[in-house]
């Protein structure tokens, strides 16, 4: 704050609002369009204001679905998303955090070499090597199962150099410590670095839960059994009606729901979320 | 997922002890919405009936989508025992020998009764090799026909029974409708590739492509910029201009049916299987029904109208025990009952002469007048080289082209001919390609 | 570098095991068979293969389809990013004047990075559908006939506006952390020699930005080019005649769709190459930063 110039605030606080409403629009309309029936979209427009069938279109999302266009119910997905975003989240954390503590703390032939093969994984995404992934996990028989949906995205390049960058923080003094004290390298890992990067780990999770529950192309692809349709691929299926026309109540009250967790989560963890957002990009 | 299965039979098997276990059929399906309640119904009757084999229809997307799911799980050997796969998939599906059981071979290696002769020839003809072996079953079998909205008709001052029959008339309807005020726009229609331009080629007989388009094999060529096709395009450009045909966007149309619902389009082309749809949406206003319109001055039109929908493949692979129940889901969806309800429930052709004759009899068509616009159409005369339908390799993309290509007129960056000339060489690239991967 | 560590040399491969056997069997691998497959042609079931050579790689240069997805990428590319970059920067600078609302602007600002990039593609496909959507509505109002159905020009402005909406948030808190490490004495001292916001911004506040800035291209482009498949899969597919159909995009479709996996695998290891390139700028950019 430089100076005060009570035009240029005022301009400030209207670039926000017009920023925020810019934001929420698109969300607004779509709470509104889930609170309606069919039948409100035939007139051409859609209205402004919430209907009375916010109840009743949730409620037949969440028990029922829509079967015949491909959808279970939206509870089941949800459920399944939940699963594959801690399994994820949870899984690349773990194995992050070990491959660190391998790097940073150890001396072995191969070390630069196993580093590189971590870091190569940030130049392939799943996007480009989708047809023989898909391949190995059908060959692995892991195409419906939450194995298959998790398993394949938990390596990760930039949750284990977070914790390189945060293992290297440590004072070297503290492993001394550990070492004259007679503490092998699994206690020292258990006791004392796993506490010190407990922050980073939270903030990390914030992200990374995110990430997992907002997977679209990998679920899609290897989910052909309605048991394991996670939320944000199940929208498509619903989109898409042949010789008919989209229930737009019922797509924009599945969107909504897909929406609500993770946007939960980032509102009421804001702080680690922020932390984790710079920090992996670091 | 097969061991996940296997334990869970085991504890059934366990706790019913005397239950016999049934052979599991995964059918996947392109059936959405109305239809797919439909076609679980059939499924689940199906199932009740017999105690040896349960099928599972699964929904898998769009036609494209559960195609390409198919193949993408047999490549992975995951695939289902059925696929739906649509018209336009026959001739990747035909040339993958070694990846299907033909039907014929599929009857008789089960011992299931199977005469290919009950069928509506217009139906089986589209899906039989040049033997006369039939290798789908044709399941879900529609033709392009014309909706209209009687009410807007009579508020423009025109004959509230009598659609257009030539292109002429559907110009200068649309211009009274658009003057009078009744409506917006003339008409639309869903999927351009399929109605505006394959069944445009067989309604006035001109060829969609070489070898009697691609029933001779795949050294086939697409030749559909012939004069009647780039008159119709130019004339659906020109049309689009005036305001009088609006577009309803690539493959089926997805915006077509809602400005024929919302009153905005006074006419609607689209399959005579939305006939359940249309009926059902079209709550505020009369509901029309008339073929489709042919340009008067082109010598043999009408000819007869081709058809679109899906058949059913058997994909090879799955454990010998899930044929003969195959077999028999076949034979029990072709039986006449089955085939006259799902006929008159779906608007779909009935595949077999006995399921349209019981239908007749039921007095199905005198009770639904418009029904049978569709049979009428795809029997008009006897199919000719040009209008038996057609089968190329990679047709799921060269209709992909043909929308582009439609659009790119649309835009006003090509002219008809410019763009169908687009069509032609972009297609016949893809079928090169095809040819290439074939041999 | 740690000056003390230990001395084991079966467990730190064991500590290894799980990231390395996961990166060997999910991404090397496959990686591998993408680059074996483009030089191959294969029918859709896989049941013919023959060895082609550069074939695949000389058809896509040769097409027609091909010079469009670079040039529609790019074009996608360089709007996403500088739409949500400078909409970011106006936010995060407007931000930066508040004492009070700073956190419940941010609050307010920063949730749709957690929407999925598909639900961001649905929510605006359809408040730009012609038929029931509210923009095209608003837009007819003022005499614009929107239609993403069948205007390239629209279905672009469509996946620009659904993909940066997402990525606005994302960039607007690195330009807050980023703004508030520029020291107020500087902006300050500025102030005293009667330079007024413009030129202030101009000459201090944006050239201090610049290295945020920069970084912030690299990240959204990446973005743009990848993580945006799931925003084109659900609203326009890539179309209308592929004025979207982003290389990304292409890669899914010609493969998985068009059965084409000799040409996909091709596509994908000019993908891997284009990742490359710009992780390595990224990196680079990292350790200059690290360095001062």
């Amino acid at each position: 704050m430089v100076e005060n110039r009570p035009g240029l605030n005022l301009l400030a606080h209207l670039v926000l609002i017009l920023g925020v409403v810019a934001v929420a629009l698109p969300v607004w309309i779509a709470f509104v369009a889930s609170t309606h029936t069919a039948t409100d979209f035939m007139s051409g427009t859609i209205p402004m204001w919430p209907g009375p069938h916010l109840v009743e279109n949730y409620a037949r999302m969440l028990d029922r679905g829509v079967s015949t266009s491909g959808t279970p119910p939206v509870a089941n997905m949800m459920w399944n998303s939940l699963v594959m975003a801690l399994c994820i989240a949870l899984g690349k954390i773990a194995i992050s955090v070990i491959s660190a503590f391998a790097i940073v703390y150890f001396r072995f032939p191969f070390r630069m070499f196993a580093f590189w093969c971590i870091f190569i994984t940030l130049m392939l995404p799943v996007e480009v090597r989708i047809v023989p992934t898909f391949k190995v996990v059908a060959d692995l028989g892991m195409l419906n199962s939450f194995a298959g949906l998790s398993i394949p995205l938990i390596a990760s390049a930039t949750a284990t150099f977070l914790f390189r960058q945060v293992f290297l923080t440590i004072p070297d003094e503290l492993t001394e410590a550990a070492r004259i004290d007679g503490a092998g390298p699994m206690k020292f890992f258990r006791d004392i670095l796993i506490p010190l990067s407990r922050t980073n780990m939270a903030a990390l999770f914030v992200i990374l839960f995110i990430y997992g529950w907002n997977q679209y192309l990998w679920p899609l692809l290897i989910t052909t059994d309605a048991k394991y349709y996670t939320i944000v691929a199940g929208i498509r299926r619903m989109a898409d009606v042949v010789d008919g026309m989209p229930q737009w109540h019922l797509v924009m009250a599945t969107a909504m729901l897909a929406m609500l967790p993770p946007v939960i989560v980032v509102i009421a963890m804001q702080k680690l979320f922020v932390k984790g957002l710079v920090e992996t990009e670091k | 997922m097969t061991r996940i299965f296997t334990v869970s039979a085991i504890a059934l098997i366990a706790s019913l002890s005397a239950a016999q276990a049934r052979t599991e059929i995964q059918w996947w399906h392109a059936m959405g919405g109305e239809l797919g309640e439909k076609l679980e119904t059939i499924a689940t009757a199906f199932n009740e009936s017999q105690s040896d084999y349960t099928v599972i229809p699964a929904y898998k997307g769009t036609y494209p989508e559960t195609m390409t799911a198919a193949i993408a799980a047999f490549r992975a050997n995951q695939q289902p025992a059925i696929v739906q796969v649509f018209e336009v998939g026959t001739g990747t599906m035909m040339a993958a020998e070694g990846a299907i059981v033909p039907v014929y071979k599929l009857m008789q290696d089960a011992g299931e009764a199977f005469d290919p002769s009950a069928y509506l020839p217009a139906v089986v003809g589209y899906y039989t090799d040049t033997q006369g072996n039939m290798l789908s079953l044709p399941f879900n079998s529609s033709t392009p026909i014309l909706y209209y909205n009687k009410d807007l008709f009579e508020k423009a001052g025109l004959d509230r029974d009598t659609p257009p029959k030539t292109w002429s008339d559907v110009e200068e309807f649309s211009n009274k409708i658009k003057e009078s005020g009744a409506a917006s726009c003339g008409f639309t229609t869903g999927w351009v590739s399929w109605i505006q331009t394959e069944n445009l080629s067989a309604w006035h007989n001109q060829p969609i492509g070489t070898e009697q388009n691609g029933f001779g094999g795949t050294a086939a060529r697409l030749s559909l910029n012939g004069p009647v096709q780039v008159k119709h395009w130019g004339n659906l450009k020109r049309w689009a201009d005036e305001g009088i045909f609006k577009y309803g966007g690539p493959v089926g149309g997805n915006d077509a049916a809602p400005m024929f619902y919302s009153q905005e389009c006074a006419m609607f082309m689209a399959s005579s299987a939305s006939r359940a749809g249309v009926v059902a949406n079209a709550t505020n206003f009369e509901l029309g029904f008339g073929m489709l319109p042919y340009y008067a001055d082109v010598e043999g039109a009408p000819q007869n109208s081709i058809i679109g929908g899906a058949t059913l493949w058997v994909l090879s692979g799955r454990p010998e025990a899930e044929y003969p129940g195959v077999a028999k889901f076949f034979t029990y969806l072709t039986s006449p009952e089955v085939q006259a309800q799902w006929h008159q429930d779906t608007g779909y052709l009935p595949i077999t002469q006995a399921a349209y004759e019981l239908s007749q009899e039921q007095g199905y068509y005198t009770e639904n007048p418009g029904s049978d616009v569709s049979i009428e159409q795809i029997t008009l005369n006897e199919p000719t080289e040009n209008s038996k339908g057609l089968r190329f390799g990679n047709y799921v993309q060269i209709r992909g082209v043909i929308d582009e290509e439609f659009e790119q007129m649309l835009s006003g960056s090509k002219d008809a001919q410019g763009a169908l000339d687009a069509v032609v060489a972009r297609g016949n690239a893809l079928l090169e390609e095809f040819q290439a991967q074939n041999q | 570098m740690k000056r003390t560590v230990f001395n084991n040399q079966l467990l730190p491969w064991l500590l290894l095991a799980p990231q390395l056997i996961i990166t060997f069997v999910f991404f090397l691998w496959p990686a591998g068979q993408a680059v074996f497959q483009s030089f191959l042609r294969q029918d859709a079931f896989g049941i013919r293969t023959t060895f082609v050579g550069l074939a695949n790689y000389r058809a896509l240069l040769n097409s027609p389809e091909y010079m469009n997805s670079l040039k529609v990428t790019a074009i996608f590319a360089t709007s996403v990013t500088a739409l949500s970059i400078v909409t970011a920067l106006l936010m995060a600078l407007a931000v930066d004047r508040m004492i009070r609302s700073t956190r419940i602007y941010t609050t307010l600002l920063v949730w749709p990075y957690a929407v999925a990039p598909a639900v961001a593609g649905i929510l605006w496909w359809f408040i730009f559908n012609p038929t029931v959507g509210i923009l095209p509505y608003v837009l007819g109002g003022i005499g614009y006939d929107w239609n993403h159905v069948s205007s390239k020009t629209d279905a672009m402005i469509l996946v620009v506006v659904a993909s940066a909406w997402k990525q606005v948030s994302y960039n607007f808190l690195f330009f807050v952390a980023g703004l508030q490490s520029i020291p107020a004495s500087l902006r300050e001292a500025a102030a005293i020699d009667g330079a007024g916001p413009v030129r202030r911004f101009f000459d201090i506040t944006f050239p201090l930005l610049s290295p945020t800035t920069f970084f912030l291209m690299v990240v959204n482009i990446v973005y743009a080019m990848f993580d945006t498949f799931a925003v084109i899969d659900a609203s326009t597919r890539g179309g209308p005649a592929q004025g979207t159909n982003i290389m990304v995009y292409k890669v899914y479709f010609d493969g998985f769709i068009g059965q084409n996996m000799g040409s996909s695998a091709a596509q994908s290891v000019f993908l891997m190459l284009i990742v490359i390139i710009l992780t390595i700028i990224q990196f680079r950019w990292v350790e200059k930063k690290v360095a001062y």
